[in-house]
């Protein structure tokens, strides 16, 4: 049962007994009658109801889902591909799979209006190559939304052809990069393309004006075209609109993944109430509010947040509203909404090191500051770990972690340097002390 | 051909305060080179698709602020020009391009703070094994870490492991660890040889280069990788562990395998070449050269390289060769076949020959499949020159026919052969059974083998002249190194033989013997070798229009155009 605080929309059937991921359980529900009432309506009206809904991308960096539609080059002649973001890979996040999983017609639904809207002729699903199921489920609801005449040749008579094709990703962190992942489906290593000139809305897929958006960004667009981009709007809060589903994990009682509107749940409601708390005799020590990229935030630290009506607040952790803003008031992100939560049983270093290990494996090696820092974080994180720390690593790491954000060719530079700046810059002292720490925790010797 | 640029095709930038009048979308890489500012790179390379990854090359970049409102630029009233909004983060020089009013400052704290993190990152699973690389003394990442870097290390943990000796190719040899990821190679190969062999395979820091599986990296093309292979992970199997670079001195020079004139530098020591390498030239062969090309320094070595004049077959001075020489020319009945691979001197010396005994002249055509890129169908460098100093008339042919006709009448006694072997051209024992041989060559074939009289020359390593490629270019070369000591410059024997045959005193030095073509030929008329460019001179071409030439498409080369 969900939460009463939660405000379901994508997640609306979710776990729901008796709620199979067929055509006729989707129909019986209620499924593609926003599809049908799409193509009634002229396709500028629909990209108008989106900019009015003020969905931001759910992928991660949050940018405006109608902003996007419209850059995309609709005078080049060139047909526009939509590609579907489902190559879910940032560490601790785990929500498009439960859509994919449980409600795959959703999405086709959600790809359908997009691609109505946008004129898309050819719609790819790129999923990561572990998911398997997801495949063969998404391939099972194309073919079923195919018969019903929802993809394909002349949809609902209207003349409008356009299909849907799954590629399964290879399992590469980097493909989940807009720019990577169209690498990646050309066929190519997915060394992610330099922006500029190589913004996806203008020479993305083959050159071609490309729409990337993530799984969740989609199921929106079907939530939007549903009700309308103003009542939309009316969920959640200004600029923050509509609902966020937040997959918390780590040290909570209750872990998994939840649906809010977005900035009307805190942190410390989420993960006190919703999560039902720490585990017994623990606390909270730190928490990654956004994915494992995001900055840690550490419990016990203050924010002074002007707001948008220009007043001051004093939050602690506990207070910051889930949403995209108040997250990047505190200095960090809203990202793909994956909550790490680590009680104060974590070796913070070891914690690093995981992380650092993840990057470093991950790294696609084509730009000389994150394949070669990413390698060296990690080397010194796992040095530490293994009983050789020395005072001054925390400073090293902080110092080999600028020399990698912000001069990468993709925000994997952020994303692997990012962690490493937050890690040392707020737990500062137990790096500096690592090698004197009282208690070597289990961790150490696994990482070791 | 790039044409004369109007001022209206130039834009300004300004780079580190200096304004600069550049072409519309010139790289920022070479605006700054134009006003001597060194933007440092590795990946980057000015005949390569731009791939950025390297990271070197990190500037900071301003563009003029514009007013939202009239879209005007903003004004800085405290210097009176336009107000500049800085980008937060670096950018790459290599893939920004010169837009109006761009600034870029290359000289920062920022800028100086970025160079020094990517050297490091560079070095740290580097082998820095500096004194037994190849590549030390001519290193990109050894001159940039002494440039840019922070001068010492602060890595204290394992280097990555990675194979040391992969061959890549016949002439081509991978030391992975050193491998800086530049995808330079990969890049030559897919883009210039059109050969698409190189990838990476694996992940971040653990990538190696490696060929496709089942491929090699041998196309003709192959070593241009090594050249332009930023550090010592390519190396040519033939150079490497051979010669500290330092100790080499480079000559300019110009391959004579084919009429493209590709042009080299020649690597010597003591008298001994090493290499040859490309020399850039935007008009001719870019930076590339083939590899068959920097394998012809071996003929200079080679074991039938003729080494001491000789008359029927026994060693004699080379005063005594010449007059033996000089009696068959003055007997009369005298042909001569020049040579495609003479200098523009030698063939006007040779055609002075020709003029002097009234002797017939012919040139041997060599004539093969093009490559589409730097080796053209004629594999003879230089027989244009042939026809702009009027050896000859029209192109040659491979079979010496009419020479064989007059023979088998009777009207030839003597045939005088520049290097050309005579069997090869189409004479048989029929013909060469009624005539005395004088040749002048650099290496022994059949010809020289049942020559009357042996006069050994210098190949192109060893002496100065011209070529005429096939562009009508006229291009320059250098003796890199003295020839054997019974060999003497063509010209001093061709001249030699004008004056024993009759035909006067010419200059046989460089210098002087141009005084003479600049006067007697038309299209040099104002050209002198000392002042000729280092990329050549076009010359006119007019007369030579209609001529059937053998060559395809090349690099910078359209017949049809």
């Amino acid at each position: 049962m969900p939460h009463p605080a939660e405000r379901r929309l994508i997640f609306e059937h979710v776990d729901e007994p008796g709620y199979t991921t067929d055509l006729p359980c989707y129909l019986a529900h209620g499924g593609y009658e926003a599809l049908k009432k799409s193509v009634a309506r002229k396709p500028e009206e629909l990209i108008d109801e989106v900019k009015k809904s003020g969905l931001r991308g759910r992928g991660g960096a949050g940018f405006s889902c109608g902003v996007k539609w419209t850059l995309v080059d609709r005078k080049s002649g060139k047909p526009i591909y939509l590609i579907v973001n489902a190559d879910e890979s940032e560490p601790g996040t785990f929500k498009d799979r439960y859509i994919i999983h449980q409600d795959p017609h959703q999405l086709v639904e959600g790809i359908m209006i997009t691609c109505w809207a946008n004129q898309v002729r050819q719609a790819y699903i790129y999923i990561r190559g572990e998911f398997p199921r997801g495949a063969r489920l998404l391939e099972h609801a194309i073919a079923e939304a195919r018969a019903g005449n929802f993809v394909g040749p002349n949809i609902l008579g209207t003349g409008y052809s356009c299909e849907i094709y799954v590629h399964r990703g290879a399992g590469a962190y980097i493909c989940g990069e807009e720019t990577g992942l169209i690498e990646s489906l050309e066929g190519k290593r997915p060394y992610p393309r330099i922006k500029p000139p190589f913004f996806p809305a203008v020479l993305g897929l083959y050159q071609c004006p490309t729409i990337v958006n993530n799984v969740e960004t989609l199921c929106h667009v079907k939530h939007i075209a549903a009700m309308g981009g103003e009542a939309f709007a009316r969920i959640g809060t200004l600029n923050n609109t509509g609902t966020r589903l937040l997959c918390v994990s780590g040290h909570v009682q209750r872990p998994g993944t939840y649906e809010f509107e977005s900035g009307k749940i805190t942190l410390g409601r989420l993960l006190n109430e919703i999560c039902g708390g720490p585990r017994p005799g623990r606390q909270f020590k730190a928490v990654i509010p956004g994915g494992s990229s995001s900055k840690i935030l550490r419990f016990g630290e203050r924010f002074k947040v002007k707001q948008r009506d220009g007043t001051m607040v004093d939050w602690g952790v506990e207070d910051i509203p889930m949403d995209f803003d108040s997250l990047a008031a505190c200095g960090t992100m809203g990202g793909s909404g994956g909550v790490i939560v680590m009680d104060d049983s974590v070796d913070i270093v070891a914690a690093l090191a995981n992380l650092n290990a993840f990057y470093a494996h991950e790294s696609c090696g084509q730009c000389t500051p994150c394949r070669e820092g990413s390698l060296w974080m990690k080397k010194i994180t796992a040095r530490m770990v293994r009983g050789e720390a020395r005072p001054e690593d925390g400073a090293l790491l902080k110092s080999v972690a600028d020399q990698i954000a912000g001069r990468t060719i993709c925000p994997f530079g952020e994303a692997c340097a990012w962690p490493t700046q937050s890690f040392v810059q707020k737990f500062g002292d137990e790096f500096r002390n690592y090698a004197s720490r009282p208690n070597p925790g289990p961790a150490a010797t696994e990482l070791a | 051909m790039s044409s004369a640029l109007k001022p209206a095709d130039l834009i300004t930038v300004t780079i580190d305060g200096r304004e600069i009048a550049v072409p519309k979308g010139t790289n920022m890489i070479e605006a700054a080179q134009v006003l001597g500012i060194e933007i440092p790179h590795f990946c980057y390379h000015s005949k390569l698709s731009v791939v950025g990854n390297c990271r070197m090359c990190l500037v900071e970049m301003g563009l003029p602020a514009l007013d939202p409102a009239t879209k005007q630029p903003v004004m800085d009233p405290a210097t009176g020009k336009p107000k500049i909004n800085w980008v937060a983060k670096p950018t790459i020089a290599c893939f920004t391009n010169a837009s109006p009013g761009l600034h870029i400052r290359t000289g920062t704290p920022l800028v100086r703070e970025c160079r020094e993190g990517v050297m490091e990152f560079l070095l740290v699973n580097h082998p820095l094994d500096c004194p037994i690389c190849d590549q030390a003394g001519e290193c990109k990442l050894q001159e940039q870490a002494t440039g840019y870097g922070r001068g010492y290390s602060r890595y204290i943990e394992q280097k990555n492991v990675k194979p040391k000796r992969t061959l890549l190719g016949p002439r081509v040899m991978l030391d992975d660890e050193r491998c800086i990821l530049c995808s330079r190679c990969i890049r030559f190969s897919k883009e210039i040889a059109r050969d698409d062999v190189l990838g990476f395979i694996d992940r971040g820091s653990h990538s190696t280069l490696a060929c496709y599986p089942g491929r090699k990296l041998e196309n003709n093309y192959s070593v241009n990788t090594v050249d332009i292979c930023p550090v010592g992970a390519l190396t040519s199997t033939d150079f490497r562990f051979k010669m500290r670079v330092w100790f080499l001195k480079t000559t300019p020079s110009i391959c004579p395998e084919s009429s493209v004139g590709v042009n080299t530098e020649v690597w010597s020591r003591e008298g001994v070449v090493y290499r040859i390498t490309p020399r850039r030239n935007d008009e001719v062969n870019d930076t590339w050269m083939a590899d068959s090309g920097r394998l012809l320094y071996k003929q200079v070595t080679a074991d039938h390289r003729l080494r001491e004049p000789s008359v029927d077959g026994t060693t004699v001075a080379g005063a005594e060769a010449l007059a033996q020489a000089g009696a068959l020319l003055k007997a009369g009945g005298v042909a001569i076949v020049g040579s495609g691979r003479s200098s523009v001197e030698e063939q006007f010396l040779t055609r002075k020959l020709a003029d002097a005994i009234a002797a017939p002249a012919w040139l041997v055509s060599r004539v093969g499949q093009g490559d589409g890129l730097l080796i053209s169908a004629d594999r003879n460098p230089n027989v244009r020159g042939a026809l702009v100093t009027g050896l000859i008339k029209t192109v040659p042919e491979a079979e010496l026919t009419e020479l064989a006709a007059q023979i088998a009448a009777g009207k030839i006694k003597t045939v005088v052969s520049i290097g050309e072997d005579l069997t090869a051209a189409g004479l048989g024992e029929a013909q060469l059974n009624r005539i005395a041989i004088v040749y002048l060559g650099t290496h022994a074939n059949a010809t020289s083998a049942g020559a009357k009289v042996v006069l050994p020359t210098l190949t192109v390593f060893e002496k100065a002249g011209t070529f005429i490629n096939q562009q009508f270019r006229l291009q320059r070369f250098a003796p890199a190194v003295p020839g054997p000591q019974g060999a003497a410059d063509d010209l001093v024997i061709l001249a030699g033989l004008v004056e024993a045959a009759g035909g006067g005193a010419l200059a046989s030095d460089i210098d002087g013997l141009w005084t003479t073509l600049a006067s007697e030929i038309k299209p040099l008329a104002t050209v002198t070798y000392q002042n000729l460019p280092a990329t050549g001179l076009l010359l006119d071409a007019s007369d030579f229009s209609d001529l059937p030439f053998p060559e395809d498409e090349t690099l910078h080369f359209n017949p049809k155009q």
